[in-house]
């Protein structure tokens, strides 16, 4: 996914000059061929966010369309004011490519864990926020973000993340969600990211035990497909929502939101990153399932929440 | 000792005044101290067009020091930018004239700036946009020198003299003030030229509140690198009660009898 986001803003430099790179101090070889097409167009600024998206504001106000690239972590936490006051408060077509987001850099500890971005970013008015489930995805949403009006977020996964949207059934389309299995499920998970695949997974342990699990993936986090969540949770009697990321302020925050200001009450939880730093390093998928995301525990959860209505009911 | 100030310098202060008739409040001291160096800009120094404020080849200022912005509203209604009266509505509900200055609002701001050490970094984008395309407006940013505390300052210094932007000038409101006390105690700055230096810099100095020297200074020749201008100024400066004074670096609870008194002060014998 991030070779494939990287690929196409180098393809959309080559299509039009106003986009230009902007890196902090990224690993070698980052972006080598625009770099030697456009070197006018690709700049490498230090370790110095803040700095770096001042820096992209003012080359946005001047005509540019930077597509800024570093650690997720980093680009939005060291720099949030500028992101705010800089970027959102002007409306400027700022790209924000963030790199291993959530528990991609699990081994590294939580100085490089992005797992309060969404939150952060949810509260800044203007703010578009993409976290695309696999490279298809990043392929049909990036040609989206070059004439998109105001600042856009793209979350990366870790790279080489298996393709599991290729069963949607309609293309991406930015702000808009899609359907990755049948629509008809009696459960409903609402995924970002890669949890998407996560979901997917769960619905093949649940259609075992005689449950639907309809996955809709919502490749857009901000601003939120409504219409669509509305729709798709007034038919089911259990929605959960998964996010690698932590459950407060993120998508199972907007979806509960949403739902409830709607009068929109399914049984319902939210999947997501425990409110404490992860203990513990390891690999991402390790991490997520030691912190309670997996196919096993989404599938889990589900259940639980039938056997309540169940209980309920008798 | 009070600054003296010509009739021009009396008249800008006055208006900066009438931001303050509504509002009853602003920050009075840091706006009194750049009036000269915005002055000697828009007098003889930039390229602009009040009637197209956002034509291309115009230079850019950033007031990067935005909570001076009723010295740079007194100079934009000056060049005809907006109606003086707009002044009334400095702070109101329905006023577009804010305590910081707003780029979608106020015609001929160019950054939106309140917070602390965003500009520069701004104006470096700026500067390296106008590089890249080969255009020769320039870009000047003015930051106060207790902004200059902040970090993302000096990454901005790092990455100008890298890009050697020449077209770009710093200039710094050198009152020696911050909202505290003086700089020196707060977080010195000194040695402050040799510090800019250091980053890859042309660093000068001057008298903030000589227009002459102001004027000579930032329309010379540009050099190879970055310039910064180190501007010694007083905070407060033309108020005597407010020079060097740090209870008047965001004044408030303005009574009329202040307000006509100050005027007095500015040499508006009618007010």
């Amino acid at each position: 996914m991030r070779k494939t986001c990287l690929d196409l803003v180098y393809q959309l430099a080559q299509a039009d000059e106003r986009v230009i790179f902007v890196g902090s101090d990224l690993g070698v070889g980052t972006l080598d061929e625009l770099k030697a097409e456009f070197p006018e167009r690709f700049l490498m600024e230090g370790v110095s966010e803040a700095h770096v998206v001042g820096m992209a504001a003012g080359l946005a106000m001047s005509g540019y369309v930077p597509y800024v690239n570093t650690i997720a972590s980093f680009i939005t936490r060291r720099c949030l004011e500028q992101l705010i006051l800089d970027v959102c408060l002007e409306q400027l077509p700022v790209r924000l490519i963030g790199n291993g987001a959530g528990l991609v850099y699990a081994p590294l500890g939580p100085t490089h864990q992005a797992t309060d971005d969404l939150a952060h970013l949810r509260a800044m008015p203007e703010m578009t926020i993409l976290a695309p489930a696999d490279a298809e995805e990043m392929r049909q949403l990036m040609p989206q973000t070059l004439d998109h009006a105001g600042p856009i977020y793209i979350r990366l996964a870790k790279g080489y993340d298996p393709i599991v949207t290729s069963e949607a059934t309609e293309r991406a389309v930015l702000g808009r969600g899609r359907w990755l299995n049948a629509s008809s499920g009696e459960a409903l998970a609402i995924t970002t990211g890669v949890t998407a695949g996560m979901a997917l997974d769960a619905a093949k342990i649940l259609s075992d035990k005689g449950i639907k699990l309809s996955v809709l993936h919502l490749p857009t986090v901000k601003p939120l497909d409504e219409e669509m969540i509305l729709a798709a949770a007034r038919g089911a009697q259990a929605v959960v929502t998964i996010e690698e990321h932590s459950v407060i302020g993120g998508l199972g925050s907007a979806v509960a939101e949403l739902l409830l200001e709607a009068g929109v009450t399914p049984r319902f939880r939210r999947l997501g990153l425990p409110d404490a730093f992860a203990d513990g390093y390891g690999s991402q998928r390790a991490l997520l399932a030691k912190l309670g995301l997996s196919a096993a525990s989404v599938a889990d959860a589900v259940q639980k929440l039938f056997a309540h209505r169940r209980m309920k009911v008798v | 000792m009070t600054v003296r100030l010509d009739n021009r310098s009396r008249a800008l202060r006055r208006m900066v005044l009438d931001g303050l008739k509504q509002a009853r409040r602003g920050h009075l001291g840091a706006a009194l101290s750049l009036v000269e160096i915005l002055r000697a800009l828009y007098d003889d120094v930039l390229r602009y067009r009040p009637d197209d404020p956002l034509w291309a080849d115009r230079d850019r200022l950033i007031l990067s020091k935005g909570h001076g912005c009723l010295a740079l509203y007194a100079l934009l209604v000056d060049k005809g930018y907006f109606d003086r009266s707009e002044l009334g509505g400095f702070c109101a509900l329905d006023g577009t004239l804010g305590g910081h200055p707003e780029r979608k609002k106020v015609p001929g701001v160019e950054a939106t700036t309140g917070s602390l050490g965003h500009g520069l970094s701004i104006g470096v984008g700026m500067a390296l946009a106008a590089q890249l395309r080969q255009r020769d407006y320039r870009v000047f940013v003015v930051v106060g020198d207790g902004e200059c505390n902040e970090g993302a300052v000096w990454e901005a210094a790092l990455s100008a003299a890298k890009h050697g932007l020449n077209n770009l000038t710093v200039i710094i409101d050198y009152n020696k003030q911050q909202s505290y006390g003086s700089t020196t105690e707060v977080c010195d700055l000194e040695p402050f030229p040799e510090k800019w230096q250091s980053f890859g810099w042309d660093a000068l100095s001057c008298d903030g509140h000589d227009v002459t020297a102001l004027s000579q200074l930032l329309a010379g020749a540009v050099g190879e690198r970055p310039r910064a201008l180190i501007c010694h100024t007083v905070k407060g400066a033309g108020i005597a009660e407010a020079e060097h004074n740090p209870a008047w670096h965001h004044k408030n609870k303005i009574s009329d009898e202040q307000l006509l008194a100050l005027y007095q002060e500015l040499g508006d014998l009618h007010a």
